[in-house]
């Protein structure tokens, strides 16, 4: 297949019309902007609609029109645009309606700046709107994975009719690295529970209200089954170099990419360093974690937030294993050295033949 | 009376085909709505409904209801439904009219919803003329939420939060949406009617009439406001709340036509056909065929090359690494390129990052530089510490200041911009060093590097600069270590 | 119906399960021919009933009604009573609901 070098924000587009996207309605906002100057150019080309809508608000509730209508839809945005996007993306999964929404991170809060950080993790894997619902969550760290997860996220909306997140940095975003996309692309389809303004959708509605507290009970309870099959099916992660390792490394994003150099540096030395990247945010792979938990000694996440993953791993391993942390926010990205330094530190406390020196040092 | 005399009538006006006959999703009093006796908002969905059936257009309407009193909407009417957050209708309905250009949408919406909240919505879809219809009740006041007070409300009328009556100095004066909305380029059609009387009722099923039908004839945005009664939180009887409108309401909301352009509009073109599936990937540029061939590069040896190229925006500095990841794909390796982001951004400083590999590239940030490509001697400075002995450093300038002296890896100094400007332009001062570049690490095969330029530099005679740089360049890193002893 | 030779033109039917008793037709009908019942129905609303004469026909009652159903107005065809043809039938249903 071809191979093409190209922006993570490019291939977003790319891949999203390739699995049928018709639908880009956005706001401008860094980091996020050129998904929208993408769609921009190509979504019109593909007999699509693109509109650069008067807010996030009002971009949201299109994609809740254009999602009701029965088409594959999409939106990109960042930090603040998400804040505001989030009373729509509730409406979204309390109609059971698909999109994707790519987050293409900035620091905060407030304005904060157009820098790359992870402090959206909250607003976007716990459900930043109002009620009991949740959004599945992908998280790619490289520019292929843009694409590949563009593309499950399609699939996920629509298997799961919720809305998707793509969340990513500018960092992925911005780079180019090679990629390749499927050559057939996937025939946008009808839903049959959609409004489409014909005879046979006359009787569907698209509604999040249920005044009844049973009814809207038993609504809550069909979603949380939703979502607890996605968390039995769903859940990804990728094992890097952890076989024999003592120290994982935890990070998601650009952070995961960071931490395989840093790994591939402590395992030259001889250090036992492995990486457990998380790639859906939501479900979260609890599984994955457990079960390395049984043969690590220490977690270390390295987080662009003042630890908001961290205290799903911490739930995920629930007091089995000591979970270290280290975290930049701002914009500034962990450096491979500071990381390598506190990945030296524990992986020394480990070795059983440091130990006897160290309660030495320790008694002095 | 006896069936033989009734046979002698037939039914000139009775519940309209848009209804369902009976109201399954209410969970009971099936056949009643649940607007109080005497609401407005009963009325006009009536003459919507009767609309829809005049027009024929049942299967294709679309409604979609608002967050107000009337959020149940879709209880009643027979057609495609979707209920929308508060104040968002517009934006909701022109995405689903987008999505479905034969379907007909029309957006309900009261005073709160339309006016408040919602105005940003409102105001937009109507300047994007979107071919929809908007029923926009107002009521002057927050109804489903118990009485507030609405950007409607009269002077003087109280409401539950403004227990003395609204005052122009404190909320303003009651916000006139159709005039305002009339001042816009974009929408067909805007009247505002009222149900204070016979005569007003007549006129306002008149006008929703033309407001849905000026959709289905395709000219474009309509809007139809309704001066509508609500007995409940007026606390008047019906029949007074219809005085009411027409003595009161009507006094600061003069009922007429603001915007009429239905003779003359012209009908909005329809989209353009989608292409075939089977060409989207070739239009999307990713299609295998017209894709350059990657080489197999000969040497199979490990490669893991880091660049980092510093300096300001304008000198180039992104594309000199795009050709080198270009060149780098085209040889069959591994990539990446990754431009300064964020703070690193600010002031002008242009950075990138490039790595070519073998085996998959972890990180595409570079912390130790094989190579370092300086452009200007700030950024000798922020970087020259981080190249790790026997790497290069590529500096456009005469000689290395004192501090980034190094002893332990390889320096070539030239003021490569002057190298370049006596070829031609200065501007390809880029190309001159990636030349050298390219000398000192020869990993990359000349075709690889051909085709890279070839692929991002379209200009000819920019190309023929560019290949006279990269020689130079080539030639100068060349020249530089005949010059100098090899140790080791 | 006072004179057979002479059958007023319109007919007005109230649904008693379906007026809330709102008086906007009984404000609203020109010739006054609506009247409020003393009775409640079963909703306890009082609801609006039809004289029995004078009707035209105007439909506004109909207009200004806000319950979908409540209201029906039917208009004298010009054949002759006593024949059934199958849309005088179907408005007899229709209005007899
Ligand atoms: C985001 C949000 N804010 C507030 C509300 C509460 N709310 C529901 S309806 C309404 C006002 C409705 O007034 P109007 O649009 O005039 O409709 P009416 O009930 O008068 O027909 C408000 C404030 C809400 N549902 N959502
Ligand atoms: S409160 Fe007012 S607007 Fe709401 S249903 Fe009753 S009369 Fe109608
Ligand atoms: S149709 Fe006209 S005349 Fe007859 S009852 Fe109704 S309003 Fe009165
Ligand atoms: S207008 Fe309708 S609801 Fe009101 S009294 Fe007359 S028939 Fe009944």
């Amino acid at each position: 297949m071809r191979r093409q070098l190209m922006k993570g924000n490019e291939a977003i587009v790319k891949s999203a019309i390739l699995s049928g996207c018709r639908g880009f309605y956005g706001y401008p906002i860094t980091p996020a902007s050129e998904i929208t100057e993408a769609a921009a150019q190509y979504l019109p080309q593909v007999g699509g609609v693109f509109l650069q809508a008067e807010s996030e608000v009002a971009a949201i509730n299109m994609l809740y029109g254009a999602a009701a209508a029965g088409v594959r839809v999409m939106t990109a945005s960042s930090g603040p645009g998400i804040s505001l996007m989030q009373e729509g993306i509730s409406y979204m999964a309390g109609a059971e309606l698909p999109c994707v929404i790519a987050d293409i991170t900035r620091g905060g809060p407030g304005l904060g700046n157009i820098a790359a950080e992870q402090g959206d993790y909250h607003q976007v894997v716990k459900g930043g709107g109002h009620g009991n619902y949740r959004t599945l969550v992908l998280a790619p760290h490289s520019v292929q994975e843009m694409a590949d997860l563009t593309a499950l996220a399609f699939d996920l909306a629509d298997r799961y009719r919720n809305p998707v997140v793509v969340l990513a940095d500018g960092f992925i975003g911005q780079m180019m690295e090679p990629v390749e996309f499927p050559q057939t692309a996937t025939e946008p389809r009808l839903p049959k529970w959609a409004v489409a303004g014909t005879e046979e959708s006359r009787g569907n509605l698209i509604s999040s209200i249920y005044l009844e507290p049973d009814k809207l009970e038993a609504h809550v309870r069909q979603l949380e089954a939703k979502y607890y099959i996605a968390q039995q099916r769903e859940a990804r992660a990728e094992e890097w170099r952890t076989e024999g390792a003592e120290v994982v490394l935890v990070g998601y994003g650009i952070v995961a990419r960071i931490l395989k150099a840093v790994a591939a540096e402590a395992l030259a030395e001889g250090l036992k360093v492995g990486v457990l990247r998380p790639v859906t945010l939501y479900p979260f792979p609890t599984l994955q974690f457990q079960k390395l938990a049984e043969r690590v000694r220490v977690f270390v996440v390295v987080e662009m937030s003042n630890g908001q993953m961290l205290e799903d791993v911490r739930l995920a391993l629930n007091g089995a294993r000591p979970v270290e942390f280290l975290s930049r926010v701002g914009g500034n990205v962990p450096s491979h050295g500071e990381v390598l330094e506190l990945v030296r530190k524990l992986a020394r406390q480990t070795l059983p033949a440091r130990q006897p020196e160290e309660e030495c040092v320790g008694h002095v | 009376m006896s069936n033989a005399t009734e046979a002698e009538y037939e039914v000139a006006h009775g519940r309209p085909k848009a209804f369902y006959e009976n109201f399954e999703r209410k969970d009971e009093l099936q056949h009643q709505t649940h607007y109080c006796p005497g609401c407005g908002h009963g009325i006009v969905h009536k003459m919507l409904a009767q609309a829809i059936d005049e027009l024929g257009i049942q299967n294709r309407t679309i409604l979609i209801s608002p967050v107000g009193c009337s959020v149940f909407a879709y209880y009643y009417f027979d057609v495609g439904n979707v209920q929308g957050a508060h104040g968002r209708a517009p934006a909701v309905a022109t995405a689903v009219k987008r999505s479905q250009p034969q379907s007909i949408v029309i957006g309900y919406q009261g005073d709160g919803d339309l006016a408040a909240i919602g105005s940003a919505e409102i105001l937009h879809a109507a300047n994007r003329g979107e071919n929809i219809t908007v029923i926009f009740v107002n009521n002057a006041i927050y109804s489903m939420t118990g009485g507030q007070v609405a950007p409607t409300t009269l002077l003087g009328q109280r409401s539950t939060t403004t227990p003395n009556g609204r005052s122009a100095a404190n909320e303003g004066y009651p916000l006139h949406v159709s005039e305002l909305l009339a001042t816009l380029e974009a929408p067909v059609y805007i009247e505002r009617v009222g149900l204070g009387d016979n005569r007003q009722v007549a006129q306002a099923q008149h006008a929703v009439r033309r407001a849905v039908e000026n959709q289905v004839r395709g000219l474009g945005f309509s809007l139809v406001e309704v001066l509508s009664p609500c007995p409940t939180i007026w606390k008047m009887s019906p029949v007074e709340a219809q005085h009411w409108v027409r003595e009161v309401m009507e006094k600061t909301f003069p009922l007429g036509a603001f915007r009429d352009r239905t003779k003359d509009a012209p009908a909005k073109a329809a989209p353009p056909a989608a292409p075939a599936l089977e060409d989207i990937s070739r239009i999307l540029g990713v299609a295998d065929e017209g894709a350059v061939e990657e080489i197999d590069a000969e040497a199979k040896g490990a490669v893991d090359l880091q660049v980092r190229v510093a300096g300001f925006g304008g000198q180039g500095v992104l594309l000199l690494g795009e050709v080198l990841a270009e060149a780098g794909l085209h040889a069959g390796l591994q990539v990446s390129w990754l431009p300064s982001y964020g703070p690193e951004m600010r002031s002008g400083t242009s950075n990138c990052h490039v790595r070519l590999a073998r085996e998959p590239i972890d990180s595409p940030l570079v912390v130790h530089p094989d190579v370092l490509v300086a452009m200007n001697e700030p950024s000798l400075h922020k970087f020259c510490a981080s190249v790790p002995p026997g790497g290069w450093i590529l500096y456009n300038g005469e000689t290395v200041p004192a501090e980034c002296e190094r002893k332990d890896l390889h320096i070539l100094a030239r003021p490569f911009t002057h190298v370049a400007d006596e070829l031609g332009d200065g501007r390809a001062g880029n190309m001159v060093i990636l030349g050298a570049l390219l000398e000192a690490t020869p990993i990359l095969p000349q075709a690889s590097v051909d085709a890279a330029l070839g692929q991002l530099v379209k200009n000819p005679r920019w190309l023929a600069l560019d290949e006279r740089a990269l020689a130079r360049g080539r030639e100068l890193l060349r020249e530089s270590l005949q010059g100098v002893c090899h140790d080791g | 119906m006072t004179d057979a030779g002479k059958r007023d033109r319109g007919l007005l039917r109230v649904d008693q399960d379906e007026c809330k008793g709102c008086g906007l037709c009984i404000e609203a009908c020109p010739p006054h021919v609506i009247q409020m019942m003393e009775r409640l129905n079963h909703y306890g609303y009082r609801t609006a009933v039809y004289a029995g004469a004078g009707c035209t026909g105007c439909g506004i009652c109909f207009m200004v009604c806000p319950e979908p159903g409540a209201i029906t107005v039917l208009r004298l065809t010009n054949r002759p009573a006593g024949r059934f043809d199958s849309e005088a039938e179907g408005a007899k249903r229709c209005a007899g609901n």
